[in-house]
């Protein structure tokens, strides 16, 4: 039991040191990719004792200045509200990571195996969606503690927006769920590995391309970035952290770099195989072409941590070209996209699935 | 009243499906994107120098390139004997707008030249850099071709140019040490007369 606990402890320290650094990292990231994109150079000031590093130590200046900055709470604003808002969306956005499987089971002699994952959670894809849904409310909190009827607007534009796309996100999984017929998502990245026809890996990707394409439209605008700005619109919109100042601010601001990371592992594991690599099984690789490589474990191990990262990454990446690609919408636009678009085509993917499915004789 | 009717073009079913339209625009970031950081890399490598990776300028490191016409901070010419070539005609304190060149003549030994500045003054922050003065001068005694643009300093006192600063461009304030031997008020030595024409009439002959 302690053994357990103690890798529990472990794994989770792991997690959430890597998701924060990741996030720390990803503004950078920003900063420099948006620069590369519109011919600019980026931030590159900030030094230590001397060393610029590209421009690296940016957000590490962000976050002092951010800490040392006056906190303000305006006179009139629900003090615990507003000081409990920002957690919220940090809290909620981080929790997420605990139900993502990002390696294959480790074996240590001597140790139970032991999976990564935080947490070996049956329906970990009803928990990650769950989670999701509350940090609705570090944003509708946020807007209506502030008394500021600019963030109030602002915080109802966000959640009718977030409530809005989820319904399409939870139908677009449900035919991830259909095909691979469990709500596990370690089973699920197992389920990924077998191959079609003896060739094609049975990504998410490959039989789910519809649910792919609807779900990633979806959790971007879940995570509030552009061209799904609107309940921030930093440009000329008031959102509704207006009246947050500090680290406060700070944290909304890492809530969103963390919702990225959380869209990129979910699109990692539910489309993309998770940490799977293309023909190699526990033991081995097995090319349909008569290859065999065998592999330790802890090869196999690291080689799935490592394709697990390299993908979520290229998310990053490609969702941050994208943010710096598209222009905002319009909030009926937004609303059409949602309602008219994702969620009909969302719905009649789940049908044309089931269809299939039966026809195939995969079903009962 | 004839009416202009604008045919305002309709979206293509392509166009309206967007996924099309954000592979086109993701195109043209992913360009720029690549072609910039391969450059980038390619500056680290000491390659491909001529091609610039961004249009912005690293200013304190890296100076814009300044077409020969721009009127930067100004100098006062020399002749061959280190003395400014300025004949005191006060040509340019009468025709500067802002009134911020302030010149004092003294009479020059060379019977040719007659006058040259005992003090000669320029007060950057009046200086509306019109470079009239450069114009107007008969002499070339006078030019904004230093190159310099950063003026900024800490106090009005301070963006006065006094003829120690103006003959020698690289001269900063404060300027403690004064190395020039004709006689002029010199500001080094709490605003008193200084230096004689004795060793430079010699090698002017």
């Amino acid at each position: 039991m302690t053994e357990l606990l103690i890798t529990k402890v472990i794994l989770a320290g792991f997690v959430v040191f890597a998701v924060l650094n990741l996030a720390g990292f990803h503004t950078w990231v920003e900063r420099k990719q948006s620069a590369l994109i519109q011919d600019r150079i980026g931030a590159n000031r900030a030094s230590i004792f001397g060393f610029r590093l590209f421009g690296i130590f940016h957000g590490i200046a962000d976050a002092l200045k951010m800490f040392t900055k006056e906190d303000v709470i305006p006179a009139g604003a629900n003090k615990t509200l507003h000081t409990v808002a920002p957690f919220f969306s940090v809290l909620f956005s981080l929790v997420v990571f605990a139900a993502i499987p990002f390696g294959p089971t480790l074996l240590i002699p001597g140790l139970e195996p032991i999976h990564l994952q935080v947490a070996k959670i049956d329906a970990a894809v009803l928990y990650i969606f769950a989670m999701l849904s509350l940090g609705v409310y570090g944003v509708i909190i946020a807007g209506f503690a502030s008394r500021n009827n600019y963030a109030l607007m602002g915080g109802l534009r966000a959640t009718a927006q977030m409530i809005s796309y989820e319904v399409a996100l939870g139908i677009a999984i449900i035919g991830v769920i259909m095909v691979y017929g469990t709500m596990d998502l370690g089973e699920i990245v197992d389920r990924q590995g077998h191959l079609i026809g003896g060739w094609l890996p049975m990504w998410g990707i490959v039989t789910q391309p519809i649910a792919f394409i609807v779900f990633t439209t979806a959790a971007l605008a879940e995570t509030k970035r552009a061209p799904f700005d609107l309940p921030e619109g930093e440009s000329e919109i008031i959102g509704y952290f207006v009246e947050y100042s500090g680290m406060k601010f700070g944290m909304f601001f890492l809530a969103d770099f963390l919702e990225t990371i959380v869209v990129a592992t979910l699109a990692t594991t539910l489309f993309f195989g998770g940490w799977q690599i293309p023909y190699m099984a526990a033991d081995g690789f097995h090319f349909p072409w008569g290859w065999d490589i065998p592999i330790d474990n802890w090869l196999y191990v690291l080689l799935g941590f490592l394709s697990f990262s390299a993908k979520t990454l290229a998310f990053c990446f490609v969702f941050m070209q994208i943010r710096w690609t598209l222009p905002r919408f319009r909030y009926d636009q937004l609303m059409d996209l949602g309602w008219k678009g994702l969620f009909p085509i969302a719905v009649v993917n789940v049908v044309v699935t089931a269809i299939i499915m039966t026809v195939m004789g995969k079903v009962g | 009243m004839a009416t202009k009717v604008v045919r305002r073009p309709e979206l293509t079913f392509w166009e309206k499906l967007y996924l099309p339209q954000i592979y086109c625009g993701l195109k043209i970031t992913f360009r720029h994107f690549f072609k910039n950081l391969g450059l980038h890399i390619a500056h680290r490598l000491g390659r491909l120098k001529h091609l610039r990776a961004s249009i912005t300028y690293q200013y304190p490191e890296e100076l814009r390139p300044l077409m020969s016409r721009y009127r930067s901070r100004h100098r006062l010419t020399l002749r061959d004997d280190k003395t400014p070539r300025c004949v005191g005609c006060m040509l340019c304190e009468t025709v500067c707008p802002a009134k911020c060149i302030t010149i004092v003549p003294g009479e020059h030994p060379d019977p040719h030249v007659e006058k040259y500045p005992i003090r000669f003054d320029i007060d950057l922050g009046i200086c509306v850099y019109c470079g009239y003065c450069v114009e107007v001068c008969p002499e070339d005694a006078i030019r904004m071709d230093t190159g310099i643009l950063d003026l900024a300093a800490y106090s009005r006192e301070a963006m006065r140019l006094d003829i120690h600063e103006l003959m020698d461009p690289e001269l900063r304030k404060p300027v403690n040490d004064c190395s020039l031997t004709f006689p002029h008020t010199c500001k080094v030595h709490g605003g008193d007369m200084k230096g004689s024409w004795d060793g430079i009439a010699k090698t002017a002959d």
